[in-house]
């Protein structure tokens, strides 16, 4: 019998730790597949940030490396700089890398350096359970702004793709969801074009994955789906900010 | 080969290419800007990757992600940056990444001042990150010496996996003397299994320091803890000059050892039995060298650029044996020859007294 679906080859066997309803096995899947699809797996390293992704070297088939809270651009950069012929990505969240790790992701992207990001966007910080993130929505309830977020006390949202987009070293960068099967299908077309950017040695690629943490948002999983649509996607608009293979095509 | 005039933070550059190491990620500060400067034009011309980094927290993580992949790789800065780099300093001993780290301390604390000081003894020798961790710490009192112990800290490091640090101070790194740069790596680079290359044709590497299972940790503890104890065993490393029948010897390392000699010279010109003890691994600490340095004597002072660090090493090797005086200038002050020498005739006149 012809197998039509399996596990892609680049994960491991070993069973996520997510919570119900949380979006990051759909989004590690469509990872695995990119890989997959595009035959890099036996020169892929991947480097796991702090947060709930953490053990994701874990799951990812690949050669490994776990960050310090934030680094993850920065040891990705190492790396990339020693092995050139290496695919390398990081996996971050939203604390990771639009808080403690805003510095590193700028200034990565602002080099162009080679690296492909999947930043995972929940809102919230999943697994310090549910305090307030750089990427929590205005009137947010979390459990450090309890009376929902107030800019004049917290600030703003902070919009990665749009910020990264006023430099000139990115090569591709781009706002997916995982939230129903046709957006997961475009999230996947986005994670492999920006591998495919990387492997054509045009710079610094990231997706930026809208994402959903049921638990922290104190939703079920098909209202947190809900939540996304309602909340998130008018806040972080879904598209392509830029991809230069396709600049380059339509020349 | 004929010896070259050359400054120590060139040195150290010059070195780390001889010893194969090719990265290096870094940021600048005074007084070791000359060390990027200096391999930003030098690392290109041996095919070699220079990187300023946004931050010395970026710096250290890039050499994080260097080193996972086996290569040679080095970083530098002074004190106040050396603090931002604990984090990934501790990170590098927890995943057991071998890489030099370069301080040329300047007087602190805070952002302190920009002139030399042995203030950093404290953080280099504890750990000085978070969690039960050593690094290995040479400490070079000339430029020739800069050159070799650079060598040997990326053999070290790729022996016994860990990160090695080269604590030197503001005068070492401006200072020009003469050197030999015909010295290279002793042999080949380790095989380095562990290494993060893409997995071709083998099962997956993870380079990790997450142990959420506080037995596993337990275990990889002990694990690092028996490593530093052969490094205790093996790897100590220190000068001893007119020790043989000195009554009172000097402990001072760096380029206090230097003045402090010049003062041990002095005082026995005097007809004081001075004599000196210059660590050259400041850890591990060379306890048995001292207490065999000092098996004659009736005082030992320890002299440094700090409020009283390595002085401490020094009384635990004693272990009570001998009293144990101090003399340090800090804030950025370099101790005089008279200054030691002084404190040489006090104890004297003291311990003849007790007498």
């Amino acid at each position: 019998m012809a197998v039509v679906f399996e596990r892609p080859r680049s994960l491991t066997d070993q069973r996520f730790r997510y919570c119900p309803g949380c979006h990051h096995g759909i989004i590690h899947r469509l990872v695995a597949e990119a890989i997959d699809d595009l035959e890099i797996q036996d020169r892929t390293i991947a480097v796991a940030s702090v947060g709930c992704s953490v053990f994701s070297y874990e799951y990812f088939d690949t050669d490994a490396i776990q960050a310090a809270h934030g680094r993850a651009p920065a040891v990705a950069t190492g790396i990339k700089r020693v092995e050139p012929e290496c695919v390398v990505f990081t996996y971050q969240g939203d604390g990771d890398l639009a808080a403690i790790g805003t510095a590193e992701i700028v200034h990565a992207a602002a080099r162009g350096e080679n690296i492909t990001v999947i930043f995972v966007n929940n809102a919230v910080y999943g697994m310090t359970s549910g305090q307030m993130a750089p990427t929590t929505l205005i009137g947010q309830v979390t459990t450090t702004s309890p009376d929902g977020r107030i800019p004049s006390r917290a600030g703003y949202p902070i919009r990665v793709c749009e910020l990264l987009n006023t430099l000139e070293g990115p090569a591709y960068l781009a706002r997916v969801s995982v939230h129903d099967p046709r957006h997961v299908r475009e999230a996947k077309k986005a994670i492999k074009e920006a591998f495919q950017v990387q492997l054509a040695g045009k710079g610094f690629s990231l997706v930026e994955v809208l994402s959903a943490c049921p638990t922290n948002w104190h939703l079920s999983p098909l209202e947190a789906i809900e939540w996304i649509k309602e909340k998130m996607i008018p806040y972080y608009p879904l598209g392509k900010f830029k991809n230069v293979l396709e600049v380059k095509e339509d020349a | 080969m004929n010896k070259v005039l050359m400054k120590g933070n060139e040195a150290i550059g010059e070195a780390a290419i001889a010893a194969g190491c090719r990265y290096f990620f870094g940021y600048p500060i005074t007084p070791q800007s000359e060390l990027p400067e200096f391999l930003s034009r030098r690392l290109p011309q041996v095919g070699g990757v220079f990187l300023q980094a946004e931050s010395e927290v970026a710096a250290i993580n890039m050499v994080y992600g260097a080193a996972s992949t086996g290569a040679r790789v080095m970083t530098s800065s002074s004190s106040p940056g050396i603090s931002l780099k604990q984090e990934g300093i501790s990170y590098l001993a927890a995943s057991e990444l071998p890489c030099v780290i370069v301080n040329i301390m300047r007087a602190g604390p805070g952002l302190g001042g920009i002139q030399p000081s042995q203030s950093d003894y404290f953080q280099a020798t504890r750990g000085g990150g978070h969690g039960d961790y050593r690094t290995i710490v040479l400490a070079p009192a000339s430029v020739q010496e800069i050159v070799d112990l650079v060598i040997e800290g990326f053999e070290l490091a790729d022996r016994y996996r860990l990160p090695v640090m080269i604590l030197g101070d503001g005068n070492l790194g401006q200072m020009m003397e003469p050197v030999q740069m015909d010295r290279t790596a002793k042999g080949r680079l380790p095989a380095k299994p562990w290494a993060l290359t893409g997995k071709k044709g083998r099962p997956r590497n993870i380079i990790n320091s997450l142990n959420l299972d506080p037995e596993k940790l337990e275990m990889h503890n002990r694990k690092l803890e028996r490593r530093y104890q052969e490094i205790k065993e093996r790897e100590t490393k220190a000068e001893s000059y007119l020790t043989d029948d000195a009554e009172i010897v000097v402990a001072a390392y760096g380029i206090v050892a230097r003045v402090s000699k010049a003062a041990v010279d002095r005082a026995r010109a005097e007809g004081i039995k001075a004599g000196l003890f210059r660590p050259i691994t400041l850890w591990p600490f060379p306890e048995k060298e001292l207490n065999e340095a000092t098996a004659r004597a009736r005082n030992v002072l320890t002299v440094e650029m700090s409020l009283g660090q390595m002085v401490e090493d020094v009384k635990l090797a004693l272990n009570g044996r001998l009293p144990a005086a101090f003399y340090g200038r800090v804030g950025g002050v370099v101790p005089t020859v008279s200054g030691v020498f002084e404190e040489i005739q006090k104890i004297n006149q003291n311990s003849g007294k007790v007498k």
